[in-house]
């Protein structure tokens, strides 16, 4: 026996806090990183007498992810109280939403390992966030440090976005998770920042004999700070689970936390432990109601999705898959590259690749997907076009393109201003090409010789001749006649 | 206006007290320190008051007496209020009748409160009460009991006793009570006064310490069917920071309240005849008396059958038991209130909890949670919920008989303190009656309609389809002036 002999079977939760100005059921404002215990009112710090008021806007951010998803949207669905006990939880219950939720079904297709499938979803609920606990806080001579709460995030708007046990490796699951993250911001929805905890993952993971159809054992994994960690955490759960089984120690249902320092899961609680939420539906919230006309509303405003805008640059615009998929990996990246293409449709291709070679390399990742590109999309599209038409040449491009970032001046600008013009009158070309050819007979009658290697060397002298602006064609065919005659 | 004068009027309607202060006849800041002079009294003599506000009394007295002065014309203009100690007043405490919140100050008023004190009403008090509204004795406070002023050795009803016991000793001329099986109703019937609750949303909830959020609503407690419907008229209506108020046109109570009952079909509702416990033949013969007069002036009176009445005190004591346990969960020592420090979180929380809350607190929260656990839901609050909905059918299909149903508010009049504390179960069935119509949201009004033979007072309660209190008001107009009984005051201290 041994892993290939079994597969795991896993299903993610992913909580996105939803991008709305105010929190989920008050006015506070949402905010990161302010200090604790700011952004807090009566309402969401759960005193007496309050009651919670619904953000239309976090139905709507809500109902812009439900829709790039392809979710079920039900015109009618109910909040639910989940209870449990926990400093950081004001009233002594999350408003979540359980049996009744605002989206069931949908999906989103993935890849790994050479095979594209859909991931189907189980469904997408509202639900409030909890506020921070911070534990073991030094604090005078209390031995082991206190426990402090910051409730600036109670309240906060969510999504969870549940799969069904459908994920087959941890491959997948990384590819999911990279998708979703890319989705979420893709339609304004959430700032999918796992550092942040504005996204953030549990992994069910359960395995399985090829074969089988029932599923195994289910253990949910906490603590999952980064996509990397997911996948990590799967591998490792899936190896430990098979080894476990193999070794003829059958599993318990338990939540384990990830070590990602260790690489590893530790447990958390057993099944014999586990919370029992009492759901009832929330009497202080009457029924979610999304009518036909709002979903209209939502559906007319959303943009073309990641996978679709891939694949039309591909066949649209020729570009080869990998790039298409780098374009589409944030929505304001792929607009600037359309933007570029706008100025200059005759060569899409060749933006692209000044794009992902040149451009990209000098981005962090924030730039990326902000779509901060140092070069506005008129001057990448307008050297291109310098290219294209014989104005200058590739290398020039290259040359120039430092201080066209550090200027900001247009391409013509830069190339009027520093004479970079391509020469193509004959010539110049003509008198460069005799008075190299005079001056070295000896590499002249190599040449003619046979040895047409040296072809490329007497381009190299034209060229440092003509300070790299004589247009290269011109050059190979003046070259060509001069040699041999 | 000579003291004497000034006393009668704090002994008289509220609405004859707004006059007076609106036509300048007796200025706001006198009559304030006269009523906060009723307020101790009655705080010391029935613990009618777990705090007296005289701070903010006389602040809302200028307020009014400026107003006045400026020409503007109050429904409540000085009318002393008492709020009920569940409902929350802008800088002053509520502990709702509980340990546990000892020592917190409301940030702000309840919309209720708010809408009063803009029509002139001025808090002279908060009103002792069970234990966050749970009681129907008063005897479930915290704080100490509270004495009916009828007979100082009998309970004023609850949970709203304070604010009952404070306006039939005239130590206010009006109060807000909240009323979720009955708090208001019951404590209205056994102190001789009117009281109400509205249709389900008709109130904002917001600033009510909530019980049992699909249930409670504020209600107002008066010596008169007018004082009440001015009280309704100021206090209802759509808020914002409430999702399950009601936006709609708020009824008008008050242009068609001496309209009679002529034409009018008022069931009498048969399964209080048919009691279990019995009904006190006290009360019996005032329902009767009640069912005779309407006749008599010209109402069409028949029997009517809500079959499933029988079964509301077993499901609301699952429903709102239920939701008070998740309501109630915020009592935690982490935040505001009462904490009992312990090392570490769980003894926080079970020490806290344990000191904080009274015995019949923790015996609801013990019921709600466990109607709500895992294996035992379906059965319990699933079927309950289903019942509550059978019963709102029942109500619809009566409602199609008649135009309202009359039956007694309690099986009896005032009990004596102490009678009932051993044994919950009879304590609950002084619900029996009142229950219903809060799980099926409707309104209802509890009317002075006679005395027992002992001479406590005995109410009637008009229970009505929603939106209906218009035709609530005016029908318990009809009691008022045909029995008399809000005419006769408890003695005097
Ligand atoms: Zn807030």
């Amino acid at each position: 026996m041994s892993l290939a002999d079994w597969e795991p079977v896993i299903g993610l939760e992913v909580h996105a806090q939803l991008r709305t100005k105010s929190k989920a059921f008050c006015g506070c404002p949402v905010v990161f990183g302010a200090p604790p215990n700011t952004a807090v009112c009566p309402v969401c710090l759960g005193y007496p007498g309050t009651l919670p008021v619904l953000n239309r806007e976090m139905v709507a951010l809500a109902l812009r992810v439900m829709t790039a998803m392809d979710c079920t949207i039900h015109e009618r669905s109910i909040f639910a109280r989940k209870n449990y006990f926990y400093p950081d939880l004001p009233k002594g219950y999350q408003i979540s939403q359980y049996d009744r939720p605002l989206a069931t079904g949908g999906g989103l297709e993935v890849s790994a390992q050479g095979r594209t499938r859909r991931v189907t979803l189980n469904r997408i609920h509202l639900e409030e966030d909890a506020g921070k606990s911070m534990h073991e806080f030094p604090w005078d001579d209390v031995p082991g440090g206190v426990s402090l709460v910051d409730l600036n995030r109670a309240g906060t708007p969510l999504v969870e976005i549940v799969t069904e046990p459908d994920i087959g490796s941890a491959e997948e699951a990384f590819d999911y998770l990279g998708k979703l993250r890319r989705l979420v911001r893709w339609v304004d929805a959430s700032d999918g920042n796992m550092e942040e905890g504005s996204l953030r993952c549990d992994a069910n993971v359960s395995v399985r004999r090829k074969g089988e159809t029932r599923l195994g054992t289910k253990i949910e994994v906490k603590n999952l700070n980064s996509i990397a960690h997911v996948k990590k955490a799967i591998e490792h759960e899936f190896e430990r689970q098979v080894e476990e089984l193999e070794a003829g120690r059958p599993l318990r249902q338990e939540t384990r936390l990830f070590d990602p320092g260790a690489g590893v899961t530790k447990p958390m609680r057993s099944k014999e432990e586990a919370m029992d939420y009492r759901y009832f539906q929330e009497p202080d919230l009457g029924d979610v109601v999304v009518p036909p006309d709002l979903l209209d509303e939502v559906r007319a405003s959303m943009p073309e999705l990641p996978a679709p805008r891939a694949r039309r640059l591909e066949s649209a615009l020729g570009l080869p898959a990998a790039d298409a998929e780098t374009i589409c990996s944030a929505r304001p990246f792929a607009d600037y590259y359309e933007s570029a293409v706008a100025h200059h449709a005759e060569n899409p291709k060749a933006i692209a690749n000044w794009l992902l070679s040149d451009l990209l390399g000098r981005m962090t990742d924030a730039d990326r997907l902000a779509g901060r590109v140092p070069l506005p999309a008129a001057h990448l599209a307008g050297l291109v076009r310098r290219i294209d038409d014989g104005t200058i040449s590739g290398k020039i491009a290259k040359e120039l393109l430092p201080e066209l970032i550090a200027s900001g001046k247009s391409p013509d600008a830069l190339i009027d201003e520093k004479g970079m013009k391509q020469v193509s009158d004959e010539g110049p070309i003509r008198d460069a090409i005799a008075a190299i050819v005079n001056a070295n007979p000896k590499q002249v009658e190599t040449y003619r010789s046979g040895k047409t290697a040296t072809f490329g060397w007497f381009v190299g002298q034209v060229m440092k001749a003509t300070s790299g602006k004589a247009n290269p064609a011109v050059v190979n065919r003046l070259l060509k006649e001069a040699l041999e005659g | 206006m000579t003291p004497a004068e000034i006393e009668a009027l704090l002994d008289g309607p509220a609405t004859a007290l707004a006059a007076a202060v609106n036509a300048g006849a007796v200025p706001a800041s006198e009559l304030v320190e006269r009523a906060l002079e009723r307020a101790a009294r009655e705080r010391e003599r029935l613990g009618a008051f777990l705090a007296l506000t005289p701070e903010t009394a006389r602040r809302q007295a200028r307020d009014v007496a400026r107003r006045v002065a400026a020409g503007e014309v109050l429904p409540l203009a000085g009318v002393p209020l008492a709020v009920k100690d569940n409902i929350n007043v802008a800088g002053e405490p509520s502990t709702a009748g509980s340990r546990i919140l000892a020592g917190f100050v409301s940030p702000d008023d309840a919309t209720c409160v708010a809408r009063l004190v803009a029509a002139g009403c001025v808090v002279v008090g908060k009103a002792n009460c069970d234990e966050f509204g749970m009681g129907s004795s008063n005897e479930n406070s915290a704080y100490g009991p509270v004495r009916n002023p009828w007979d100082l050795s009998r309970v004023p009803g609850g949970s709203s006793g304070g604010s009952a016991a404070a306006v039939a000793s005239s130590a206010a001329a009006l109060a807000i009570g909240t009323d979720t099986g009955g708090s208001v109703r019951q404590p209205a019937a056994l102190c001789g006064l009117v009281g109400w609750k509205p249709t389900y949303g008709r109130v904002s909830r917001y600033g009510l310490i909530a019980y049992a959020s699909s249930l409670d609503q504020a209600g107002a407690l008066a010596r008169s069917v007018r004082d009440a419907a001015v009280a309704f008229s100021v206090m209802a209506g759509g808020d914002e920071r409430d999702s399950t108020s009601l936006s709609s046109r708020v009824p008008d109570v008050l242009t068609g309240l001496e309209v009679g009952c002529e034409g009018k079909r008022i069931g009498v509702l048969v399964e209080a005849g048919a009691e279990a416990g019995g009904l006190h033949e006290d009360v019996k013969a005032s329902f009767e008396a009640a069912a005779r007069l309407f006749s008599a002036k010209g109402a069409t009176v028949v029997p009517i059958s809500v079959p499933r009445v029988p079964l509301a005190i077993p499901v609301y004591y699952l429903v709102a038991t239920a939701e008070a346990s998740a309501n109630l969960a915020r009592f935690d020592g982490v935040r505001y209130g009462a904490r009992v420090d312990a090392p570490e979180l769980s003894s926080l929380y079970r020490k806290t909890r344990s000191q904080g809350f009274g015995a019949e607190v923790k015996r609801r929260i013990l019921l709600g949670t466990f109607a709500l656990s895992s294996g035992y839901m379906d059965a319990w609050y699933g079927r309950s919920m289903k019942v509550r909905a059978l019963l709102s059918r029942d109500f619809a299909a009566a409602f199609r008989e008649v135009d309202a149903i009359l039956c007694p508010t309690s099986p009896e009049p005032a009990f004596r303190l102490g009678e009932k504390t051993g044994d919950p179960l009879s304590m609950y069935l002084a619900d029996v009656f009142t229950v219903p119509a809060s799980l099926a949201g409707l309104p209802a009004i509890s009317v002075p309609a006679g005395f027992s033979k002992e001479g406590l007072p005995i109410g009637m309660q008009l229970i009505g389809p929603h939106d209906e209190e218009p035709l609530l008001f005016s029908l318990a107009r009809v009691l008022e002036a045909g029995t008399h009984a809000s005419e006769r005051r408890p003695p005097a201290p």
